[in-house]
């Protein structure tokens, strides 16, 4: 029971952080109906900035003294970064295809994913960079069940993250705006919405809460690389298939059930077919309900 | 046209400053605790120069300012192609074949090398053609197929010594299957659907030739495989039937251009069959090929077959021509390696699935010094590429009128 407990802890916490890479493929789905291939790389670009500031910070002795602020300002830095950085990409990789072919588009993406894969490496080199040592929070202990600080605070801001996500889109006149675009892009124009301003914000928000998953998984793991975006990117991929793609709140849930049935399937019958599992689930789950669990009939959360 | 211009040039300035705010923090901040600017600067520098020389080239060439060196460029271009058009088809077949037999012959060791590189790319780039270019359906995990081809010579040699030539149909039948399992469930699903799927199966194929130890060795690989072997009559004392290995590098090429020589006639005997006239229409509209008649199932079930299959023989090639396989060379960027072949050169049309597949492997071998951005180049090259020729180099030639691309907006 201790076991299971456990896991189920791990597991939510992985699950968390495959929902906040998989809410960004959904959202940019939803709205022009492409697979971001580059948006891995927006994940690992983000582990990348928070290691760059928090190494600067710690450096600079800032870390020790106020750790609180010091997570903050790089969480909400190398979000800003990935949000410019996905903002250029789709200027550059996929606005002038907006009208061709899907194939020439995801071929586009996936060169995207090539270019920005190897400038992280060519900047930062080509080994992983640790998360500095001095930034831990310590954990405690119920029963034989070991819980981090760590695992709460993962757990605490990818809620707050997907609660602030949440009321942007139902409750504020920006999120009537992306899903009124979701749903038709020329009337939502004939209406006054800048579908070019939706699109390029519905990137930079999806890039933003990859960069956030990129920071926590970082602090979580010790340490980044240049090819971590890769494996986290098709699982949250995955997830967001799983879901329903277009659904914010299938997106959530499939990232959820993909972490869990990592964590459980590593935990309980082979560790070295983790990966296996959440794809078997996935390839069952569609093929009985060939939409995801929140497919696309359910147009009102689409975004 | 002046406030184009403007646009342009305003565009040009937000571009460059974004740039600089992209490339700062990378380069700039350092995890001693320092900050600089001289290496972002440098590196800067140089992008917004070559951008603004290309920029002013673009624009002096619409605004017709360069009329002295397109005019004449324009004039021998259309030149070639008006006494290209007069040679028949038969003639570039010829021209091709000739080019290609003779090939060893005046070349060395990395030439042929990088040329049965090509060869086993077109093999799997005509392969996936099918399932991509005829049947339209995406497939991002096709390198699972040359994998089991692989795996299945590997292991029909190793434990039953079995010959290259009699293992062939044996890799081609389980690539076949696994086609088969790989294709059944996903014959419901539509569009991007498939692609992770596909994508899913390549890495579950991957991770179980990974962690199957007592199949497959694991990691470490399959060694020893034997190399394509042939009896040939010998006179030198009387008369005497011969065994010789075909080991050496000219030899292995005779063997790959033999394969893709039988993957090019039957791609394209295919191609204007009934059966791919029937691809050819549930690739423009699924529900009115069915409702035509068309038995969507079984031919989509086929299409996936049909391009394992031709996976399976470069595979076994492939596991031949290395003598050892390991999981290394059946990951997703190889998948993706051959997509951009099939979608760079232009899909359905075999000219250029051939040409793609020799830009995709020369020019990286021809920039070898730079080996740091090669990568970084194919990347941005893909981009650039799908950018300003998105229906591929050699696109091809379509029968009959139809209404272009409407599933894209």
């Amino acid at each position: 029971m201790e076991f299971f407990i456990q896991q189920l802890i791990n597991g939510l916490t992985l699950g968390g952080i495959y929902a906040l890479i998989a809410l960004g493929y959904t959202m940019v789905y939803g709205v022009i109906q492409l697979i971001n291939f580059a948006h891995g790389e927006f994940f690992a670009a983000g582990g990348y900035i928070g290691v760059i500031l928090l190494s600067f910070f710690a450096a600079n002795g800032l870390l020790e003294s106020h750790p609180w602020i010091c997570l903050a300002a790089s969480l909400v830095l190398a979000m800003g970064y990935c949000a410019m950085l996905a903002m250029a990409v789709e200027k550059i990789a996929y606005k002038p295809l907006r009208h061709a072919s899907r194939l020439a588009v995801l071929l586009s993406a996936l060169g995207m994913s090539i270019f920005l894969q190897n400038g992280l490496m060519l900047t930062q080199g080509v080994y992983d960079k640790p998360y500095p040592t001095s930034f831990s929070l310590g954990r405690f202990e119920v029963g034989q069940i070991t819980v981090s600080y760590l695992q709460i605070t993962i757990v605490l801001i990818t809620i707050a993250l997907l609660i602030l996500l949440n009321i942007l889109i139902f409750r504020t006149r920006i999120g009537k705006a992306m899903r009124a675009t979701a749903q038709d892009k020329t009337m939502s124009s004939l209406v006054g919405i800048s579908s070019n301003r939706i699109i390029s914000l519905t990137f930079a928000l999806g890039a933003g809460l990859a960069a956030a998953a990129g920071i926590m998984v970082g602090l979580y793991y010790g340490s980044v690389s240049y090819y971590m975006g890769f494996v986290p990117g098709i699982k949250a991929f995955a997830a967001a298939v799983l879901g329903g793609i277009g659904s914010v709140t299938g997106a959530m849930l499939g990232g959820l059930i993909i972490g869990l049935v990592e964590i459980f399937g590593a935990g309980y019958i082979s560790g070295q077919y983790k990966d296996v599992f959440a794809f078997i689930i996935l390839i069952s789950v569609l093929y009985f309900m060939p939409n995801g669990i929140m497919g696309e009939n359910v147009d009102d959360t689409r975004v | 046209m002046i406030r184009a211009s403007k646009d342009i040039w305003r565009g040009y300035l937000i571009g460059i400053v974004w740039l600089l705010a992209l490339l700062w923090p990378l380069l700039g901040i350092h995890s001693d605790g320092t900050l600089s600017f001289s290496r972002t600067l440098q590196v800067w520098l140089i992008i917004a120069v070559i951008t603004l020389l290309l920029i002013l080239i673009t624009l002096l060439y619409k605004n017709q300012k360069l009329t002295w060196i397109s005019g004449p460029v324009a004039r021998t271009r259309s030149a070639i192609g008006s006494s290209s058009q007069k040679v028949p088809t038969w003639g570039w077949i010829m021209l091709a074949a000739l080019f290609a037999l003779t090939f060893p012959l005046y070349t060395g060791r990395s030439a042929q090398d990088v040329a049965i590189n090509v060869l086993v790319y077109i093999c799997l780039g005509l392969g996936l053609n099918i399932v991509i270019g005829l049947a339209g359906m995406l497939d991002l995990g096709y390198i699972a197929f040359y994998g089991v081809g692989a795996y299945t010579y590997a292991l029909l040699s190793i434990h039953f010594q079995l010959s290259f030539w009699l293992a062939l149909p044996f890799a081609a039948f389980t690539a076949c299957i696994a086609g088969c399992i790989i294709g059944y469930p996903t014959l419901r699903m539509r569009g991007d659907y498939l692609a992770i799927v596909t994508l899913g199966f390549g890495e579950i194929v991957r991770i179980i030739l990974n962690n199957w130890m007592t199949l497959t060795n694991g990691p470490n690989g399959i060694l020893g495989i034997k190399a394509p072997g042939i009896y040939y009559p010998s006179f030198a004392d009387g008369f005497s039937i011969e065994h010789l290995w075909l080991k050496k590098l000219h030899y292995v090429y005779y063997v790959v251009l033999l394969l893709v020589v039988f993957t090019i006639i039957a791609v394209h005997r295919l191609n204007f069959s009934r059966i791919g006239r029937a691809w050819e229409a549930i690739r423009e509209d699924e529900t009115a090929a069915e409702l035509m008649g068309v038995n969507t199932f079984k031919l989509k079930l086929l299409a996936y077959a049909m391009g394992a299959i031709f996976g399976g023989l470069a595979g076994a090639f492939f596991a031949a021509r290395m003598r050892f396989v390991s999981p290394e060379s059946f990951t997703f960027i190889e998948s993706a390696m051959v997509l951009a072949m099939v979608v760079l050169g232009g899909m359905a049309s075999i000219p250029g699935i051939i040409l793609g597949a020799m830009a995709l492997v020369v020019l990286p071998e021809v920039f070898r010094e730079f080996e740091l951005y090669r990568m970084l180049a194919f990347g941005a090259s893909m981009t650039l590429m799908m950018l300003f020729r998105p229906a591929g180099l050699i696109p091809a030639k379509r029968m009959g009128k139809r209404s272009e691309e409407k599933e894209g907006a």
